[in-house]
């Protein structure tokens, strides 16, 4: 049997433990030791630490509780999925020349994904299949906190499966990667997915990972993340999330990354039904340079939490910091971003700032900023605003002819503009500009416009 | 017929119980020239933004027709496609609104409304080099955030671009001359000249007699205290110039 459906007679905790119990050989290399060890300490964290409750100050504002207590199918061994590539062939995004491992319900399909081009000393491929690599051994399981995140815990307890990259010293990557994670569950279904990217010292990377849903199911996607990056090395990560409007995710992501190296994430959440994304970088050595950017288009009744922290554990780093959110109807967007700054971390340099546009009375928006310094020489700041759509400039552009939804749009289209600027790969962030575009209201719709900008500054 | 007929106009702002025009009289000729004077806060602003049709004001009795239409029907934006253009007096910074998305969203729906067909990329840069190089405005600033960081005199003289850009046909023009260098006034004005036409009416506000040696009008009126107070041609700048507005003021009240 490859699958349990969770009881739900049982308290939320006791249902993921005795699951646990039932299933315990069937996990990420059954017999590798280390992992092995690392499920049962998990299990067992995840025992002690319980589900979060809104009166925990990480989880005020977002209740995950309620959506953890529904009843899924915890899947235990791959499934038979159904989807082909014709079914994915409108979600591989136009103009990007990458290499593509295609994730069904959260385990890569070889038999879907295109990695034909990869040069052959980079591996992408399976998680599962990577137990006896080198890097794997020396990085899976040592940044992501199972010890104090209780969804770290969990998933690190019922690993299984999810993407592994690995790029080796000095090679740099041309093309990007694109993992698409599909969802394609006919039944309620709970996927904890574990990916692992590797990019050694000198080597550069750019993965771009997309979020979708092919089946209306309901879904609830626990995903974790390790990301390291050596010397030298450079990796920019993007995630847009675009799943239906009944799936929920929690997305954990551990960045650490060595000296001299490079360390960007850009997240952009066009849809879901409750999305919490937690992010901790952590910079260890001089002259780092980490990057945090977030887009949120917030429509219907979308729930979207963005929780980071970078922990400058190392003097002499920099690191910037801006996320966007966009709420129209009664979406609620979080951001809580922390700066952590240690004590012998002098001459760092770190900036946040958080922006929010609120299109509608209804929509909520909560943010706090966090900046804990305990060195002395370090330039931080923070900065946030709130507002809604500048009522003079949408008059102004009435005047000229410009009606009044392309006039709100393409001021909001500019609200978004400082993070899309951050894009550095043009078949994405015109992707992104039109999914801004699309994702507001149909009347809001632009796709003309940004393609006339596009051939304009080309 | 016409192009302008402000028929016994008053205005009051919507929130407060305040008249701000009472009873304007004007009528403007297709390919006519005129200007309004007059001290501040007499209304000249208000006057050009109900015609823009900026919501906040609310006629309270009198008629606008513009083509012979009720122009007060309109949209604000239905009113740029039917070719009122106004040139503001404090122009708007767009941040982050790119000089060739707005344009290019204005001329093609303008030129939509006036069935012609939308400008493809080419024929749009072309355009915008020719009508940049009417009013002089620095080719650079066309690839910056509208109005964005502008000085006030580029401001200005990007109001003249935008109206050359969209060719209206009643253009009101919100003492564009404050705040242009004399060497600007002077391009801006022969820019403003060529675009003279039989079928392009101008409605200048100004407080300087000086721009008016350079656009020549036919018509100039004194607007005091929310009406037209008087009438005339180019000499009454001039007299103005001299004797500023004092007996418009002393006079009473009713008409
Ligand atoms: N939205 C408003 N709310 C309240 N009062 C207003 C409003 N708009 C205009 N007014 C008042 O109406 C009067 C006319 O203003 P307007 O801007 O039309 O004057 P103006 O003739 O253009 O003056 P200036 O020469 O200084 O530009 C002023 O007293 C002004 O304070
Ligand atoms: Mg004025």
């Amino acid at each position: 049997m490859s699958t349990t459906t969770l009881d739900t007679s049982a308290q939320t905790i006791d249902r993921f433990v005795s699951a646990f119990q039932v299933n315990h050989g069937q996990a990420l290399n059954g017999t590798n030791a280390s992992v092995a060890k690392r499920r049962e300490a998990a299990i067992q964290r995840f025992q002690e630490l319980g589900v979060p409750t809104r009166k925990q100050e990480a989880w005020k504002y977002t209740d995950i509780a309620s959506v953890l207590d529904r009843p899924y199918t915890l899947p235990l061994g791959p499934e038979e999925a159904d989807v082909s590539a014709a079914d994915l062939d409108p979600y591989l995004i136009d103009d990007l020349d990458a290499h593509v491992l295609v994730l069904v319900n959260g385990r890569p399909d070889l038999s879907l994904s295109q990695l034909d081009a990869m040069p052959e000393d980079v591996t992408v491929g399976s998680l599962k299949d990577a137990g006896d690599h080198p890097a794997f051994e020396a990085h899976y399981g040592e940044y992501a906190d199972a010890e104090d995140e209780v969804l770290t815990a969990l998933n690190t307890a019922f690993v299984q499966d999810g993407a592994f990259i690995h790029v080796p010293e000095d090679v740099e990557l041309e093309q990007p990667i694109l993992l698409l994670h599909v969802n394609a569950a006919q039944d309620d279904l709970l996927m904890q997915p574990r990916h692992l990217f590797v990019v050694e010292a000198d080597a550069k990377a750019r993965v771009i990972g997309r979020q979708l849903s092919l089946t209306g199911a309901r879904t609830f996607t626990n995903t974790v993340t390790e990301m390291f990056v050596g010397e030298r090395g450079y990796l920019d990560h993007y995630v847009i999330q675009e799943e239906d409007d009944n799936a929920s995710q929690v997305l954990s992501r551990f960045g650490y990354h060595e000296g001299d190296s490079v360390l960007s994430t850009d997240t952009f959440t066009f849809s879901g039904e409750v999305v919490r994304n937690n992010m901790t970088l952590t910079p260890d050595g001089p002259n780092c340079e980490t990057n945090l950017y977030g887009l949120v288009i917030g429509h219907g009744s979308m729930h979207v939490d963005n929780n980071t922290l970078v922990d400058h554990v190392h003097a002499d780093c920099v690191s910037n910091e801006l996320y966007k959110h966009v709420l129209n109807d009664q979406s609620t967007a979080v951001f809580n971003g922390k700066v952590f700054v240690h004590r012998d971390s002098q001459r760092i340099d770190a900036y946040q700032s958080n922006d929010s546009l609120v299109l509608n009375n209804d929509a909520q928006i909560y943010t706090k900023p966090e900046l804990e310094i305990y060195a002395d020489d370090v330039k931080c700041s923070h900065g946030t605003t709130t507002g809604q759509l500048d009522e003079e400039a949408v008059y102004a552009m009435r005047t000229r002819g410009i009606d009044e939804a392309t006039a709100r749009a393409l001021l909001t289209l500019a609200f978004a503009g400082e993070v899309l600027e951050q894009v550095t790969l043009d078949a994405i962030s015109e992707r992104v500009e039109l999914a801004v575009a699309g994702k507001l209201p149909e009347r809001f719709n632009l796709t003309g416009l940004v393609e006339t900008a596009s051939a304009l500054n080309a | 017929m016409a192009l302008l007929e402000v028929e016994n106009l008053h205005v009051s702002v919507e929130d407060e119980d305040i008249e701000i025009l009472k009873g304007v009289d004007l009528t403007i000729n297709e390919g006519e020239v005129h200007a309004i004077m007059g001290p501040n806060g007499s209304g000249k602003s208000t006057l050009a933004a109900v015609l823009a049709g900026r919501e906040e004001y609310v006629v309270t009795e009198g008629s606008i027709r513009y083509k012979g239409e009720d122009l007060l029907e309109l949209e604000v934006e239905e009113r740029a496609e039917e070719g009122v253009f106004l040139a503001f007096q404090y122009p708007v910074e767009l941040p982050g609104v790119s000089m060739t998305n707005f344009l290019r969203e204005a001329v093609n729906s303008v030129r939509e409304a006036r069935g012609e067909e939308e400008l493809g990329a080419a024929d749009f840069l072309k355009l915008v080099r020719e009508r940049a190089k009417l009013v002089d405005l620095d080719p650079d600033l066309v690839k910056r955030s509208v109005n964005q960081g502008f000085s006030g005199g580029e401001k200005k003289r990007n109001e003249i671009f935008q109206l050359a850009m969209l060719e209206p046909t009643l253009a009101v023009l919100d003492e564009t001359d404050s705040g242009l260098d004399i060497d600007a006034l002077r391009t801006v004005s022969d820019g403003v000249n060529k675009l003279r036409s039989d079928e392009r009416a101008f409605l200048l506000i100004t407080h300087y007699q000086r721009l008016l040696d350079y656009i020549e009008p036919d018509y100039v009126h004194v607007m005091v205290n929310g009406r037209i107070a008087e009438s005339g041609d180019k000499d009454l700048a001039i007299r103005l110039e001299e004797e500023g507005y004092e007996r418009f003021q002393r006079e009473p009240a009713a008409a």
